[in-house]
């Protein structure tokens, strides 16, 4: 064990049938420390976190606690939270209608009888001394979203916890509630607990943490103490691009040109939604290719959402054409030649019993109204032709689409967005998860319908894939829209350094 | 010679075994098979079963009676609830218990429209066609205050409906001040009986014309995609341009036009309604209907040929009870069993099994007819 830690995790191996989740990680927690864990979307986070709390068992590895010779066995999570090691999540996994004091004591009392004055009493004094705004004997429901975590945190501390993991807590919270619980995470430091911090937001942790573990594809990257690492370095670090040795010379030239003096197609002017975006503009034109980037959770996909009226808008104008329109649902955007392919294929794209040929036509019969069906035949004829453009992969056009891979399904999913014929059309995530041939398809596929005339939103972690297809990215950091990058400005450093924005550190 | 003979024979067996395979995985098998099944066990318990003899009914005409007969005129009602209910299951992943109560609701609003103030006239009081449209019309009403509990309010359809389970009997009570309304004019019983010169039921041509209604209503329109894609993925759904509240809603105010249907028909049975009594655990046979049929009750996908072959086994099951004179106060108990055996044959785990085990013995089979 290493000086003043209190975790300790060596050369973690997860694997799952097919792919190596987690390969020899290592992450050290000292006392009285709060540690961030960073990385993109399936880097790893999550999965060393579960093997941590007992949640997934480990293929390899050593987990050392403070005080302890012999490695931790974790097989449960009731195993993790006996080695004093407590996990809050970004879901509140209390029960909202007990009080404060039940939530914080339940399943933990001795004996049947449970002493009610004496746990109400404890509570009171624990949720004082804490600073937590509650009363013991309050309906957690009661409590805003804040408080219930806190109410979450407090029921760990009590139990001990050594090792507190706080999952992605912040991001349903407003600035004042995290604030509440900064102040709070800095208490527990105080007081000598080890903290775990999952976060996307990079102001958060450089306003608390005290270190960095970085994760990427599985691996670890590196652990850093957080003066050493500033923004840019850390944003590289998750993406896995070092600064300046980036060849952008293929990423340019591909990119359709646009008549920039040309009407939009759509114009944008400080739309605001009801998913917590601030207020943003956006233009788009003719033939044009643009896209929205940052890192997960920045609201990349709420800015298309607004537009599409897939949430509900709060403010703001949209123009399609010159012409101001209202667009207060999916169906109102369709109508206008909007097309959105969702990021969450499985909960918002495809519908999983019916046949591909019926996810097929579906945008297409919906515009065509309740009362005018699509004829068999002409159905067919259109998932045939989809099928062989797309290369599609099934058995046949009467297979549930649910039984095809993720790249299939997307697919699927594209020609029924294709076959809409819309005059814009957002791809939200449309390479993940699926093989690498399929994605330059994609990406080709997105030029060809730039050069028909169609403006392309396309929205990707993947940067470099962004740099060559689109002409213009808006660069958006913690639900704000940060840089409008075009042109020779349009280059990996430039974009990691507008992500990871500079005015604060 | 015998060599080919064999292979003929295997290649038969296999291919035999590709069709059963191929049927017993079809979603209408099973409503089919429990059909099938117990027209057998009639036709060995008792062929006579399936004799049909002309009559005279009470009023000197000839018609058509015997149990094959019996069957398809009282499953009527039942057949044009599970069209509904079929609906409403698919878009809303839950089932309306209501519908016995708001039966008794349509029924008596339709008697109340045909007696007026008197609740004995001697002559009707208004066109029965304009009784069954006002019935029609509150039937639908209250299919809607399910439709918006559910779709707007987002109240488990159970629970939505319970309301109107517990309420809708004293409701029905309500709308003709308790008293009970007697028709004496001949006509109005033609709907649920014979129409003078005609053999078969009435209620057998109004089941028939709303099952040709809702082929032609998912033919002709995207009631079927539509229900199915919101009972599947609602989230998909909205983001494809569909409500799903407003399919909701509308499957069910579609359940309320049937309901009307099926109380119109209840009280031109008899002329009269006893409002605790008509209709009672209908809405339990309905929701068996959706089940039998195959489609699952969770929502999504459906079949609604599987669902009314469903109906028709569940009425084929009571009458067969009947015919065998158990006693009307078990007859449920009975009927539970028999349901029991259904469900679990036609579930697909045990499904799957039964094909296994088909499979292996099939082979030994043919070994043995080479042999």
């Amino acid at each position: 064990m290493q000086e003043g830690a209190v975790l300790e995790m060596r050369g973690i191996d997860k694997r799952f049938p097919g792919v190596y989740a987690l390969q020899h990680v290592d992450f050290t927690l000292r006392a009285g420390e709060i540690h961030a864990l960073m990385g993109e979307n399936g880097a790893g986070k999550s999965t060393l976190i579960k093997v941590l709390t007992g949640v997934y068992q480990k293929d390899a590895s050593e987990i050392f606690m403070q005080g302890t010779q012999k490695p931790l066995v974790i097989k449960s999570p009731q195993d993790a939270q006996k080695a004093g090691i407590s996990t809050v999540y970004q879901e509140i996994t209390l029960c909202p209608n007990l009080t404060v004091a039940e939530n914080m004591y339940i399943g933990r009392t001795a004996g049947a009888l449970t002493k009610w004055k004496q746990m109400n009493k404890d509570a009171q004094t624990l949720l004082t001394s804490l600073g937590i705004p509650a009363q013991a004997t309050q309906q957690l429901a009661s409590c805003s979203i804040a408080v219930q975590q806190m109410v979450a945190i407090a029921r760990a501390v009590d139990m001990d916890c050594k090792v507190l993991i706080l999952d992605e807590p912040t991001s349903s919270l407003d600035e004042q509630e995290v604030a509440k619980l900064f102040k709070l995470m800095l208490d527990l430091k105080a007081r000598g607990v080890g903290i775990i911090f999952v976060t996307h937001f990079l102001d958060q942790v450089y306003e608390v943490c005290d270190r960095i573990t970085v994760l990427r594809d599985g691996q670890l990257v590196g652990e850093y103490i957080i003066e050493d690492l500033p923004r840019v370095k850390l944003v590289s670090k998750m993406m896995g691009k070092e600064l300046g040795e980036l060849s952008d010379i293929e990423a340019k030239g591909e990119a359709v040109h646009v008549d920039t003096k040309s009407m939009p197609v759509i114009e944008v002017n400080q739309l605001e939604s009801a998913a917590g975006i601030k207020p943003f503009d956006f233009t788009i034109r003719k033939g044009e290719v643009n896209g929205f980037t940052g890192l997960l959770g920045s609201g990349r996909s709420e800015c298309v959402r607004a537009i599409y009226g897939a949430d509900h808008v709060t403010g703001g104008k949209v123009k399609i054409n010159g012409k101001e329109v209202k667009i207060k649902s999916p169906l109102d955007a369709m109508k206008h030649g909007i097309s959105y392919l969702a990021e969450d294929r499985k909960q918002d794209g495809i519908v999983g019993d019916l046949s591909v040929r019926e996810n097929i036509i579906l945008a297409l019969q919906v515009l065509m109204g309740f009362f005018k069906p699509i004829p068999r035949a002409k159905a067919e004829a259109f998932a045939k032709e989809y099928i062989k453009l797309l290369g599609i992969r099934t058995a046949s056009a009467d297979t549930p689409i649910k039984s095809l891979s993720g790249g299939n399904q997307q697919k699927a999913i594209l020609a029924r967005w294709l076959l809409a014929n819309p005059i814009y059309l957002i791809l939200d995530e449309p390479t993940r998860g699926i093989d690498v041939g399929t994605k330059m398809e994609i990406q080709k596929l997105v030029l060809k319908l730039a050069s028909e005339g169609k403006s392309v939103t396309f929205i990707s972690s993947e940067t470099d894939k962004m740099l060559r297809t689109c002409s213009r990215l808006v660069v958006m950091r913690d639900r704000r829209v940060v840089g409008e990058l075009s042109g020779d400005d349009l280059t990996q450093d430039k974009i990691m350094m507008t992500i990871a924005g500079g005015e604060k550190k | 010679m015998a060599a080919t003979n064999n292979l003929q024979q295997k290649t038969g067996a296999k291919k035999f075994g590709a069709m059963l395979s191929a049927l017993v995985h079809r979603q209408i098998f099973i409503p089919i098979a429990a059909l099938l099944l117990l027209l057998i066990f009639n036709l060995i318990a008792d062929p006579s079963f399936f004799a049909i003899t002309l009559a005279q009914n009470s009023a000197g005409d000839p018609v058509l009676s015997g149990y094959l007969i019996t069957v398809l005129d009282n499953a009527s009602e039942l057949v044009i609830l599970a069209i509904g209910m079929t609906l409403v299951t698919a878009a809303s992943g839950g089932q309306d218990i209501s519908v016995g109560a708001t039966i008794a609701i349509a029924g008596s609003v339709v008697l109340r429209v045909l007696c007026g103030t008197n609740s004995r006239p001697d002559t009707l009081q208004a066109p029965i066609i304009v009784a069954f449209l006002i019935g029609c019309v509150v039937s639908m009403l209250f299919g809607a205050f399910n439709g918006v509990m559910v779709a707007f309010f987002k109240i488990q359809p159970m629970v939505a409906t319970l309301i109107l389970f517990t309420a809708g009997r004293s409701i029905a009570a309500w709308i003709n001040n308790n008293e009970l309304p007697i028709i004496s004019d001949a006509s109005f019983g033609y709907f649920g009986n014979f129409i003078p010169g005609i053999p078969v039921p009435t209620p057998i041509f109004i089941a028939a014309l709303c099952m040709i209604i809702i082929a032609l209503v998912l033919k002709f329109t995207n009631l079927g995609l539509y229900t199915q894609c919101v009972g599947i993925n609602a989230h998909s759904s909205r983001l494809n341009g569909i409500n799903p509240a407003t399919i909701k809603f509308l499957t069910y105010v579609i359940l309320g036009l049937c309901v009307a249907v099926a109380g119109f028909i209840k009280v031109s049975r008899f002329s009269t309604i006893n409002y605790s009594v008509v209709a009672k655990d209908i809405e339990m046979d309905a929701i068996l209907a959706v089940a039998l049929g195959g489609n699952a009750l969770s929502g999504g996908k459906f079949n609604m040929a599987s669902s009314i072959l469903g109906a028709y086994v569940i009425q084929l099951l009571t009458t067969t009870l009947f015919k065998f004179n158990v006693v009307s106060s078990a007859l449920p108990a009975y009927k539970a069993v028999v349901v029991i055996i259904l469900v679990v044959l036609s579930a697909p785990v045990v499904r799957e099994k039964m094909l296994a085990l088909w499979t292996k013995i099939a082979p030994k089979k043919r070994v043995k007819e080479a042999a």
